[in-house]
């Protein structure tokens, strides 16, 4: 199914959530809702579930305006980040509760569910686990239970609020893996808010980076990490040194700092450089360096300017007994926006 | 803000509408028209009526038999819950739990039983009965008798409230400063009482509520001698039964007082101290 | 390892040995453990427990048979019925509307929410004997509410149903208090996973809220109950007090005390210990039952 999100204002008493969002989500994509806390990602999630309504705008589900249809109508399935799971009901009880609650020839006969049932905790690699009650289930069980609850009502679309945050990090990574693979096995669309870059950029088809209610970039994972388009998106994904300055002919200049800038505006301007971007150079700026760790494969390099100023370099492990003392440093990548 | 549409927890507005009505209703009638009863019952032939009733000499020694065991039993309760507080919260012993059910074994007890229990001890017939008598010491149908079956009904109002207080407080607190060289005594004063001073008043608000208010078990043990051993319950109950309706309710509706002034102090209590709160009883 | 291994006696250096532990291990480096409990123990037993045996005693002193004769004779019986019938009723009552007024409390925002939240504490605050006279007054024929029965048949004074009045007022805060820290703790988005699951809001209160809200709904029921079933002094106002018909128990063992029947005073006390203790024991095991789902 295909989600349009058009122009969709949200606000919380005086705090404006949402700023005009628009967005279109493909069918069978997977799409993580990137931003900092507070940056309107979970309002737009649930405004899609129909949990939140917009002041304006529009939500349609192919075609069909469901902006204002309520959330048991929508036929979405929704993860908690807390799961949410009822904790009175068996695991199977559940992930059955969505086929339950149908009426009429809508539901499912009893063999139906308890079939669909197995099925999904196969899927999630819970079987056997039907009986236990939820206090019984470790964080990640919990998960994967609340996972296959939403999938169990064959949901157009799957929405997940920080499906990862309660988790410890080992879990977290399996997890991820496991979400990739339940949303290839079923094609359903799903959308995942997040800020943790590293997750989306790993997980997710697009990413749709969302900052103070707006929508900066979307793309796929590559584009807003290699062509950020604005200077959040560039100090938001991925690491990033900053540098306030000015450009002028194809140059940026911030104290000691020197940087190719070609067809950036003159004037004041912003520049971030990645630190794998900064390389040895003797034609470049001078600094110092502060102290080299080496992490696996890079050497992660503390570097201080002559002005004081510090910025982190890395480089490949080899080369991490190049850097001591003073060394001439350049960028191989800049991208400078206009301060602002 | 006029909202056009509902959140799904939220509930229609018929329904809320309905459900508001009806509590608003089963409120009054079950809470309100009492109370309202009281006054109007004590005010039918006129303030001054009302006010002689109260200001009448068995009224004023009611009221202060019934200052005297507040005055005796409230602080008996709070040292004891205090202690058993300590001791529960702040301690780990085998049988724990038990101590705390028979703890709040008197809120199980009909008042009947709890005043029956003083009279097959220290009754006539009763253990202690015939020694008492040579001693020439009179505790049932005496004040001893009314203030220990007082102290029996509320013992349990400080401890509850105290002990999940303190033991949501855990003890880190207290190992610090026990470790810093303070004494027991000092490490009470200086660090666990500040913490829970609110939470002892609130426990101290509702047992004087009680031991104010205490009818069963005051009315077995009491007596009922009119300016001796009668509480103002049951001076209400006697002029009750007289049919002195309008000094009854009079006396009635000074204890309606007390039950307004601790429910509004109690509700101060819960508003500026969120950590405080009822625990039912 | 073989059998012979296992059952030769091993030597073992005695420094290995852990040392006994006290039974009262110092688990804590927190003074006053042996005063304050000794403290506890002792005004405990001195007050309540020692006391209470008294009843078991005093009951004793009756053959099997005797005490089977007055405690459970035509007119104990009747007044357990009532007492236990009434309670029942009362705190069913209580169920029903504590359940909606705790929802409207932690739920909704109304006029006056303040000064009923207050309110509800109102029986726990109001001497019983006040609650008993203001009740009787109101439900008396001639009275406010009374004289509005009085036309339709009913007789809610002097009567059993009076009895179920006075429970139901005295019951009142137990279900209401007991239910409203976990209703506000019931954090809102299980609602929304229902209704995201397609549940209608009937649906998910039905099976979702109220399920979880089962655990505090009982505990507060028996509270409810046990406090009903002791209850004296709103009772005798407005029950009328006839043997057989609307005399209750707690009334039934200061009658026999006035008569100087201790034994049959204690053994009605000692039938009434046993429920309420009963009903602790049911209290402890839902508040029990409910802690392993959180």
């Amino acid at each position: 199914m295909t989600i349009s999100i058009r122009s969709v204002e949200k606000q919380f008493g005086r705090y404006p959530a949402l700023g005009g969002v628009s967005l279109e989500i493909a069918e069978g994509e997977l799409l993580a809702l990137l931003g900092p806390s507070g940056s309107g990602k979970t309002t737009l999630l649930r405004v899609i579930a129909g949990l939140e309504f917009p002041d304006s705008g529009q939500v349609l589900f192919d075609d069909q305006d469901v902006t204002f249809a309520s959330a048991a109508a929508r036929r979405v399935g929704f993860v908690f980040q807390q799961y949410a799971l009822f904790k009175h009901m068996t695991v199977a009880r559940n992930i059955a509760f969505g086929l339950d609650v149908r009426k009429g020839k809508d539901k499912p006969s009893k063999v139906e569910i308890t079939r669909r049932v197995d099925e999904l905790l196969k899927l999630v690699e819970l079987d056997g686990l039907g009986g236990r009650s939820p206090s019984q289930l470790s964080g990640g069980q919990r998960q994967r239970v609340a996972l296959s609850r939403a999938l169990a009502v064959q949901p157009r679309v799957l929405l997940l609020d920080e499906p990862f945050g309660a988790l410890d990090a080992t879990v977290r990574k399996s997890l991820r893996k496991e979400l990739r693979r339940v949303h290839d096995a079923t094609g359903v669309t799903t959308i995942f808010v997040t800020h943790d870059q590293e997750e989306a950029l790993e997980l997710a088809d697009r990413v749709a980076i969302l900052n103070q209610g707006r929508i900066e970039q979307i793309g796929a994972p590559h584009e807003v990490h290699d062509q950020p388009v604005s200077p959040f998106v560039c100090g938001f994904v991925g690491e990033a040194n900053r540098f306030e300055g000015t450009a002028a002919g194809g140059r940026f200049t911030s104290g000691p700092v020197i940087l190719a800038a070609a067809g950036a505006a003159d004037g004041a301007a912003t520049a971030f450089v990645r630190p794998h971007d900064l390389v040895l150079d003797e034609a470049g700026f001078s600094a110092r360096v502060a102290r080299v760790a080496v992490q696996g494969p890079l050497a992660h390099v503390d570097a201080v300017l002559a002005d004081g100023r510090r910025l982190e370099v890395t480089a490949a492990r080899d080369d991490a007994g190049k850097f001591s003392g003073e060394v001439r440093l350049a960028a191989r990548k800049v991208h400078v926006f206009p301060a602002g | 803000m006029a909202r056009r549409f509902r959140h799904p927890t939220e509930d229609p507005t018929w329904a809320k509408a309905l459900i508001v009505t009806v509590v608003l209703a089963f409120l009054g009638l079950v809470l309100i028209l009492p109370l309202a009863a009281v006054f109007a019952e004590a005010l039918r032939k006129g303030l001054g009526a009302a006010l002689a009733a109260i200001s009448d000499a068995d009224a004023l020694a009611a009221v202060r038999l019934t200052l005297i065991t507040a005055a005796i039993s409230v602080p008996f309760n709070a040292l004891f819950g205090l202690c058993a507080a300590w001791a529960i919260a702040k301690h780990e012993f085998p049988g724990k739990s038990l101590l705390i059910t028979l703890i709040d074994l008197p809120f199980s007890v009909s008042p009947v039983v709890a005043g029956l229990i003083y009279v097959l001890v220290f009754g006539l017939q009763g253990w202690f009965g015939e020694r008492l008598i040579d001693h020439d010491i009179k505790i049932i149908f005496a004040t001893p008798g009314i203030i220990l079956a007082t102290i029996f009904v509320t013992l349990p109002f400080v401890a509850r409230e105290l002990i999940p207080l303190m033991q949501e407080q855990g003890v880190s607190e207290e190992e610090a400063a026990v470790s810093m060289g303070a004494s027991g005594l000092r490490t009470f004063w200086r660090v666990t009482a500040p913490n829970v001073r609110w939470g002892l008043l609130y426990g101290v608000l509702l047992c004087n509520a009680r031991a104010m208010g205490e009818f069963g078990a005051v009315s077995v043990v009491s007596g009922h001698i009119r300016g001796l051993t009668n509480t103002m319950p049951l001076h209400v109950e006697i002029l009750y039964n007289e049919y002195n309706f309008v000094a009854a309710f009079a006396v009635a509706a000074l204890l309606c007082l007390l039950a307004v002034l601790t429910l509004v102090l109690k509700t101060a209590l819960e508003a500026a101290q969120p950590a405080v709160r009822g625990r039912g009883h | 390892m073989t059998a012979d291994t296992v059952l030769a006696p091993r030597k073992r250096p005695v420094a290995a040995r852990p040392p006994r532990r006290p039974l009262f291990r110092r688990r804590s480096a927190i003074p006053g453990f042996g005063l304050t409990l000794g403290v506890t123990l002792t005004l405990l037993s001195l007050i309540v427990l020692i006391p209470l045996s008294a009843v078991a005693l005093k009951a004793a002193q009756l053959s099997p048979h005797e005490f089977i004769a007055v405690a459970f004779s035509q007119r104990a019986l009747a007044a357990y019925r009532l007492t236990f019938g009434a309670a029942l009723v009362a705190a069913l009552i209580n169920g029903v509307f504590g359940v909606l007024t705790a929802w409207a409390l932690v739920r909704y925002d109304f006029p006056g929410k303040g000064v009923v939240n207050a309110l509800v504490d109102l029986p726990f605050a109001l001497p019983t004997a006040v609650a008993g006279i203001a009740l009787a007054t109101l439900y008396a024929p001639n009275g406010w509410i009374g004289a509005y029965l009085t036309p339709l048949g009913v007789k809610a004074a002097y009567n059993p149903i009076g009895v179920v009045i006075a429970l139901t007022f005295i019951g009142l805060p137990f279900v209401v208090r007991t239910l409203e820290p976990v209703l506000r703790d019931l954090s809102a988005d299980v609602e929304e996973a229902a209704a995201s699951l397609g549940a209608s809001r009937l649906a998910t209160i039905a099976r979702v809220v109220l399920p979880a809200l089962a655990p505090a709904w009982m505990t507060g029921f028996a509270m409810a109950f046990a406090r009903g079933v002791g209850e004296y002094g709103s009772v005798i106002f407005i029950a009328g007090n006839m043997p057989y018909k609307s005399e209750i128990a707690p009334l039934l063992i200061i009658i026999q005390l006035e008569q100087y029947e201790y034994q049959a005073a204690a053994a009605i006390a000692l039938v009434m210990l046993a429920v309420s203790f009963l009903m602790l024991f049911v209290i402890n095991a839902v508040q029990a039952w409910a802690r392993r789902y959180s």
